[in-house]
């Protein structure tokens, strides 16, 4: 016990860390006790709204507020700096101006009232079309990077070389693919908007944000506001829905602080849902044109292709490095990128940023390589993966995908169900098909602080500046401070949610789950230590000796030998025991890792006659290093699967080509998966002790990146015929049939 | 240079106005129409007026009678969020597509953000946290015991809508329960562990 080295007792050793527990706060959650920012209610609160812009493309030319401010209940009117006249609106949503009133009728009252002129601009929003996007000149060069395994002679012109070296290739390619994929934008769709309630004590700012970044949003505040940071104090104690939207108070965060400090009230300024999915985060679209060439058993020799992407008004998009093809690393290949800039919302980071597009318009490439083939969809994928020594693969090791694959085709029963694309046995017009898509994700830990605090009493709590975006990090800490002092994991008490305490990354990447385990197992390491040696000179034994567990801590064996959890604490004195925990990000640890694989397959019902998809099964295995939560790591992976049917098979941003219109943007329209839609899901954690060993390594990511190429490939599987643009609408099931012939 | 004019697919995102004209509830139309109005720039001129003035009401919600002040416009919704420190119902949408305000009156399972608080005098309103308290709800403790929740958003509103169901269906099968409960959204994705919350309270039989 005093060897104060850091490490995770081996699986068979642990009291708390993996096993399957309810979440600390599910209680308070379900029953409707939980305060989120959108919850709070503060004396004399005023409730604000804001107009968003009608128009995808203008210019603003006046605003006339004078009737909106005499509404009845009308507080104060606030225009926001981007829609001052004179300035131009890139995408409808934009917010224009925001009222705070007594009501919420009042403040969309007073919101009819505002009089605006707006000069129409020029509209572009057809993303997936490119050659429109060039002709409005939208579309502009995003990289690209070209390697072949040969390397020119001296006397070779490079550009020559190439072209003649993939000339070569496909000539010797004995499979050839040409094909087109691509995967429609789509929002993060937070069912809590964005937004913030505040309050102003004197010069001090108090805000309730809904966000991803408790510890990083305070000095964002005091940016825009012109204050010191020390003066703000963020809080979120519970946020409904961060998908990496979250991670600023955003301008009308800031105005709503503005507006609280001009009306000397607090204020709560939430966005509406059209306005939540208008403005507030999107995932870029990808479309893709692919050549690539295999051998005879399939594998894959070169890779040609051009993608465009859009990330909307402020352009970007999925970029070709590292993610073009998706994990498989072809020895030859060329690669371009195009980015086109359109008038709606901006993107922002979306769970595994770029992965599930990546996966979904590449791995759909290497399925339709197996139709060509009429082989087995799973042996071409396993045939690509290489081997440790030689991969052609990059992220988690091949030898992880492949033992992913055999235990996902067993729990699939993948060689029973499978048939040949477009030759299974149809019952009336309904087709069957098997898919499957693999991915990797870093998920290495975040910064992250705590301190410790153990009572004399033996109570025990937390101060981490951390949040809880639904995944369980409250239980997590738990377990691991449960694991490490040998306690219940339920009286421990965690305190995080608020920006004054210790800091800790923001949620984004997988990364937190790594950074508390790493702060908090720390911690609790060295503060069992101290009161090891307390023990230890209480027993007269030496502290090397002891052992914490069940609730008591002393010589492992001899029950005499030992002081019960609170006895121990009573040794502390009279004031608590407070222990700092620290991990910087990337420092090597034996606690916590990166790098994961996974895989999963999706087995569909496809009916021919209406071009509806319906999952009847759906497998995910994954690899994630030591598991801290297992319950709530499951449940994760589960609703990564369901995000990514959503996505895979309804959800989709439809802009409306000549106004510039989000014509989906309120739930009735934006479809997302419902309860009935979800099929059977198989959730199976790959955690052997080669893996495990490892540490903890994130999961948020990965599970979400597979669904669209696995649920694409199905649906090629059981008809024959690839619908190539995701989501798999019955529209498009049924056009591509038409174009095939197959209807 | 235009005043804007827009109709139709440029609507800002106010969307309360088509789901009640259609719903035949001509006081919330009226009442709405504050909102219709925001959607429009044109409308300004000849917008339909707008009922005033502020009443206090009392609303049997939870078992207790409470007093609450509400104009016509006022939502239960709102009322019982800013008035009575009940936020476990939802504003996540405005046209009760979400299900994320679904209470129960007289024991039917409907979206506070689509009733209208004057409307509901006399009327039993149960509200999500009349279901936790020291000894929650078997449907709260089956949701936590099968982690059917993440960011916890959308699971009041799913708590009230599987309680419904299942007061009305007791012995539902699991297909009955993936049919039964799809006015709910959920975007962290939690349907597979609700199915087995559900499923729980079945064999529970409570």
């Amino acid at each position: 016990m005093a060897d104060n080295s850091y490490s995770w007792p081996k699986a068979e050793e642990t009291s708390a860390l993996g096993k399957r527990v309810n979440r600390i706060d599910g209680v308070e959650k379900a029953s409707g006790r939980a305060k989120y920012t959108y919850d709070i209610q503060l004396p004399k609160q005023l409730i604000a709204r804001a107009l968003g812009c009608p128009h995808a493309h203008c210019k603003i030319v006046s605003i006339d507020t004078s009737v909106a401010e005499k509404v009845p209940g009308v507080v104060h009117v606030h225009v926001f700096e981007k829609a001052k006249p004179g300035s131009e609106i890139q995408w409808q949503g934009e917010l224009i101006a925001a009222i705070a009133a007594e009501s919420d009728g009042a403040a969309v009252e007073g919101l009819s009232k505002l009089k605006i002129q707006y000069e129409m601009l020029e509209v572009f929003v057809d993303d997936a079309n490119l050659a429109a996007a060039q002709a409005a000149n939208r579309a502009t060069k995003g990289g690209g990077k070209e390697q072949t395994e040969r390397e020119p002679g001296d006397d070779d012109d490079e550009k020559e070389f190439v072209t003649a070296e993939f000339a070569r290739l496909f000539k010797e390619s004995k499979y050839v693919i040409d094909g087109f994929y691509g995967i429609d934008a789509i929002t993060h769709c937070c069912l809590e908007p964005h937004g913030a309630t505040v309050a102003w004590n004197g010069d001090k700012l108090l805000a309730y944000l809904s966000t991803q970044n408790v510890s990083g949003t305070d000095e964002q505040f005091a940016d825009g506001l012109k204050i010191a940071a020390d003066d703000v104090e963020v809080r979120c104690e519970h946020i409904g829905g961060g998908f990496g939207s979250k991670f600023a108070p955003d301008y009308w965060g800031v105005a709503a602080a503005e507006i609280s400090r001009a009306t000397g009230r607090p204020v709560k300024l939430m966005l509406d849902r059209d306005q939540e999915l208008k403005i507030a985060g999107n995932r870029p679209s990808a479309y893709l044109k692919v050549k690539l060439g295999a051998d005879a058993n399939g594998v894959i020799q070169v890779w040609d292709s051009e993608h465009w992407t859009s990330g909307g008004a402020t352009g970007g998009g999925v970029p070709h490095n590292g993610v073009i093809p998706y994990v498989f690393e072809p020895k030859n290949y060329r690669r371009s990128q195009i980015n086109i800039q359109t008038n709606l919302g901006p993107q922002r980071a979306w769970r595994a940023p770029n992965h599930p597009q990546a996966c979904a318009i590449t791995h759909t490439a290497i399925d339709d390589l197996a139709a060509r083939m009429g082989a087995d969809s799973m042996d071409i994928f396993l045939r690509n993966l290489g081997t440790d020594d030689a991969r052609r693969i990059g992220g988690a090791k091949p030898s992880v995908y492949r033992a992913e694959i055999e235990l996902a085709a067993k729990l699939m029963d993948w060689k029973a169900k499978w048939h040949p694309h477009g030759k299974g046995a149809a019952k009336g017009s309904v087709v069957d098909g098997l898919g499957l898509a693999i991915h990797t994700w870093g998920g290495g830990a975040n910064d992250s602080n705590c301190n410790l605090k153990i009572h004399p009493d033996g109570s025990v709590e937390t101060f981490c500046g951390t949040q809880d975006l639904g995944v369980g990090t409250r239980t997590a800490i738990a377990l691991v401070l449960s694991e490490t002092l040998g306690i219940p994991y339920t009286g421990i008490k965690v305190n995080l949610g608020s920006s004054k305490l210790p800091v800790s990354g923001p949620s984004g990447g997988s990364t937190t789950i790594g950074g508390v385990s790493e702060s908090h197992r720390r911690a609790a390491t060295d503060a069992l230590a101290k009161i090891g040696d307390l023990v230890a000179k209480k027993l007269g034994v030496a502290a090397d000796t002891l052992v914490a567990a069940n609730s008591r801590i002393g010589v492992k064996g001899q029950p005499d030998k030992s002081l019960s959890w609170k006895e121990a604490c009573n040794l502390i004195g009279m004031r608590p025991l407070e222990v700092t925990g620290s991990f910087k990000r990337g420092t090597p640890s034996p606690l916590s890792n990166s790098t994961v694989g996974g895989v999963q397959m999706a087995h569909v019902l496809v009916d021919k006659d209406t071009g509806v998809v319906k999952i009847n099964k759906f497998v995910a295995v994954q690899d994630m290093g030591l598991v801290v939560a297992r319950k709530q790591a499951e449940s994760q992976i589960y609703g990564a699967i369901i995000m990514g049917i959503a996505s895979a098979l309804f959800e989709q941003r439809i802009a409306d080509r000549a106004s510039g219109a989000f014509l989906n943007s309120e739930l009735r329209d934006y479809k997302l998966a419902r309860l009935g839609d979800i099929g059977d899901i198989v959730v199976e954690i790959y955690e052997p002790e080669s893996e495990r060993s490892r540490g903890v390594i994130g999961l948020g990511e990965p599970p979400v990146i597979s669904p669209g190429a696995a649920i694409s490939n199905a649906v090629a599987n059981a008809l024959g015929v690839r619908v190539p643009v995701l989501p798999l609408t019955p529209q498009r099931v049924l056009e591509a049939l038409q174009k095939a012939g197959r209807a | 240079m235009t005043e804007s004019t827009i109709k139709g697919p440029g609507d800002p995102g106010f969307s309360r106005r088509d789901f009640l004209r259609g719903s035949g509830a001509v006081a919330a139309a009226t009442a709405l129409q504050t909102h219709a109005a925001a959607a429009n720039q044109e409308g300004q001129a000849a917008g339909p007026a707008i009922v005033r003035g502020e009443t206090t009401i009392t609303l049997q919600v939870n078992g207790e009678s409470k007093k609450v002040t509400v104009e016509p416009r006022t939502t239960l919704l709102e009322v019982l969020r800013t008035q009575l420190d009940l936020t476990g119902a939802k504003p996540i949408s405005h046209d009760g597509s979400s299900g994320g305000s679904t209470v129960m009156i007289d024991g039917k399972p409907m979206s506070a953000s689509t009733l209208l608080a004057v409307a509901l005098v006399g009327k039993k309103i149960q509200t999500v946290e009349s279901l936790g308290g020291p000894k929650p709800d078997a449907v709260v403790k089956a949701f936590v015991e099968h982690d059917a929740l993440q960011c916890g958003f959308c699971t009041p509103g799913f708590v009230m809508a599987v309680r419904a169901f299942l007061d009305k269906h007791p012995q539902a099968t699991e297909a009955e329960i993936r049919g039964g409960l799809n006015g709910n959204i959920c975007r962290c994705g939690t349907y597979a562990n609700i199915i087995q919350a559900a499923i729980a309270v079945v064999k529970g039989g409570k």
